[in-house]
């Protein structure tokens, strides 16, 4: 079943969670929700489950207006950050509980119930746990079983809030894998929420990043991380280094640095910010060169196949902080020491205008950013 | 929740005590103990032998006769009645304004948690004569109630009013929290799941506030039997007909009649050291419900 919401718009107080969000997510994908916490994507999850409800616009769901459904008519499977099992009740009764408050007509019975469960306990690899309480299950288990109580009464979507949030790396990384795969055995409409962009880049078949509760950029995996949209999406996917400077003779002026830049349309000394992944960095070992931002190599980390240096700014009044991330053979025959000076290209840049911040609001998320260059322009 | 707090702060005082460097010298510890004991002793331990010495001292016939003489009989089955009609109703409203205020958001919410400690806040004196003032010959709606031979203040209804309102808060106050602790989550889980509203609170929420809701109803049975200053005032005091169990004692206690007095007592003593023992079993129950839930 497909979903859409069109103008979607919720508040709390003065707080705007969803500022007019408009989406479609077609029949059978995977989708994740991403973005940092507070962006309003659990927000838009539990409108489209009718668990909250919108200050304006609607959900349509197979094209049918449903936003003044009710919960239980909207059909859908929904699975909570802590899973919200029944306390109470074992895993078989916790997944049998949807087809047992079912109306007396659509009830199945005993024996039809029995299958269907153990159909599910299968499906989640859960069979031999069916009479366990979830207080005797682990974080991963229980949230199988929460799966499995959701897709018991066949609904229409999937609708996962932060699923593995609350499980620990190595069980998250099981877990994303085992959800890709069930997924593309079941091909039910699913939108999962996760602030891991890893996750979201991993499993989903479609990537909505939103932020300050509107959406930035909707994409595949690889289309929003090799192209990003905006500034925001380029440092929430990944590392990046920034360079805030203005547009000269296709030439990015950062400080009395000068980086080559490649055609653009920016016009004469507009100012611009210019972001680079830290892999499509290079480091010059002559400091002397006319080209390229200084900077002295700070640390060198050969790990596996490529070699992290971290760099900082040699220019300007504020430390900045660069990242570069070269082929191991490569910073060996550089032959790098601790405080030297170098110089930093790239043939890759790219650039966006400074969008007016209003107060509060953040340009990047905190700690993805690497290189600050906002002084000395 | 006592309950909680208790299991929490179980293991953490152990390590405590046993440690050398959080110990307290052996002398606080024992006239801590000594203080304790005594205050124990004097106040509580004492009053409860006396009830019992008091009512068994001029023998078990005596005792038995105060006990079956037809006043003392009414009076018994009255406060069993009280007890009966306002327990449950408590019960309903206990678990309503829990609900109420947990589950839901809504203006007022603030000034409804507040009210709902009135009576606790209240003298009970008070609490019988706002109903005397309300239903009495001549209050608000006495006129009316004469016209239409409704009799409530100096009759048994009027004793249930006063028992509900002085007993309202106990339910109430013993589930907000258990389910403000709880939240909102199973709920949610068991509405999206296709569960109707009732097969909600009766298979989801209902388990899970178990243990809680029969402490509060136990407490509120316990003061429903024992009220005494709200009672007093709507009852009127007739004898075989308005009395319940704490207002026959003091009938008696005022005639100098202490052995029946005192075997009346004895009775609501009694029923005090039931409720604790059911207490502490479904305390001692809901601490295994909690150890289940932590188990990993």
């Amino acid at each position: 079943m497909s979903i859409r919401v069109q103008n979607i718009v919720k508040r709390f107080g003065n707080f705007v969670a969803l500022d007019d969000v408009t989406l479609d997510f077609p029949q059978g994908q995977l989708v994740g929700l991403l973005g940092p916490s507070g962006c309003g994507k659990t927000t838009l999850l539990r409108i489209i489950a009718g668990l909250e409800s919108a200050d304006g616009g609607q959900v349509f769901l197979d094209g049918e207006d449903a936003s003044t459904a009710h919960v239980r008519e909207r059909q859908v499977g929904f699975v909570f950050q802590h899973y919200a099992l029944f306390r109470h009740m074992t895993v078989f009764d916790n997944i049998a509980f949807g087809l047992r408050v079912k109306p007396r007509k659509q009830r199945p019975n005993a024996e039809t119930l029995r299958r269907r469960v153990h159909e599910l306990l299968e499906l989640v690899q859960m069979d031999s746990l069916a009479t366990r309480y979830p207080n005797q299950l682990s974080g991963g288990q229980r949230q199988r079983v929460a799966l499995a109580r959701a897709l018991a009464v066949e609904p229409r979507v999937l609708l996962l809030d932060e699923p593995f949030g609350a499980l620990d790396a190595k069980v998250r990384k099981e877990l994303r894998r085992w959800l890709r795969q069930l997924h593309e055995t079941l091909h039910i409409t699913s939108i999962f929420v996760t602030h891991d962009q890893e996750e979201a880049l991993e499993v989903s078949d479609q990537v909505v990043l939103m932020n300050h509760g509107r959406v930035e950029q909707i994409g595949a995996p690889a289309q929003v991380y090799e192209q990003p949209a905006t500034p925001f999406v380029y440092g929430f996917l990944g590392a990046v280094n920034l360079f805030h400077g203005r547009v000269h003779d296709n030439q990015l002026h950062v400080g009395a640095d000068r980086l080559p830049l490649a055609d653009n349309g920016f016009p004469a000394d507009a100012e611009a910010l210019g972001f680079v992944r830290p892999h499509e960095l290079e480091i010059d070992p002559d400091p002397l060169g006319k080209e390229g931002i200084t900077a002295r190599v700070a640390r060198v980390l050969a790990l596996g196949a490529t070699a992290r240096v971290e760099l900082t700014g040699a220019n300007g009044q504020s430390v900045r902080h660069y990242e570069v991330e070269l082929p191991r053979e490569r910073a060996a025959a550089l032959q790098l020491s601790v405080g030297q000076s170098v110089r930093l290209k790239s043939a890759r840049i790219r650039l966006f205008a400074p969008e007016p911040q209003p107060a509060g609001r953040t340009l990047l998320p905190e700690g993805s950013l690497i290189g600050v260059d906002g002084e000395g322009i | 929740m006592a309950v909680t707090v208790a299991t929490r702060w179980t293991a953490h005082s152990r390590r405590f005590e046993a440690s050398a460097a959080t110990r307290e010298p052996a002398w606080v510890k024992g006239i801590l103990i000594v203080v304790a004991l005594a205050f124990f002793s004097l106040f509580l331990l004492l009053p409860l032998v006396t009830v019992f010495a008091e009512a068994l001292r001029r023998g078990w016939e005596v005792y038995l006769a105060a006990l079956v003489e037809p006043d003392a009989l009414s009076a018994i089955t009255l406060t069993l009645l009280v007890a009966v009609i306002a327990v449950p109703l408590n019960l309903v409203f206990g678990v309503a304004a829990a609900w109420a205020i947990t589950k839901f958001d809504f203006p007022g919410k603030q000034l409804l948690t507040t009210l709902i400690d009135l009576p606790f806040s209240v003298s009970p004196v008070i609490a019988g004569l706002i109903f005397v003032l309300v239903f009495g010959a001549q209050g608000w709606f006495g006129p009316w109630l004469i016209e239409n031979n409704i009799k409530i203040i100096f009759a048994v209804p009027g004793l249930v009013l006063a028992t509900v309102f002085v007993t309202f808060p106990f339910v109430a106050r013993e589930l907000i929290p258990l389910m403000q602790a709880q939240g909102r989550e199973e709920e949610e889980a068991a509405v999206v799941l296709g569960a109707p509203g009732w097969k909600t609170f009766w298979y989801v929420t209902l388990p899970n506030i178990k243990w809680g809701l029969i402490y509060g109803v136990i407490l509120c049975n316990a003061r429903a039997m024992g009220e005494f200053g709200a009672v007093s005032v709507v009852s009127g005091h007739i004898r075989g007909l308005t009395n319940t169990m704490p207002l026959h004692v003091e009938i008696l206690y005022n005639e100098y009649q202490f052995a029946a007095a005192f075997a009346v007592a004895s009775l609501l003593a009694l029923l005090a050291l039931v409720t604790l023992v059911i207490k502490s079993f479904v305390e001692w129950r809901g601490r295994q419900a909690m150890n289940a839930g932590q188990e990993l």
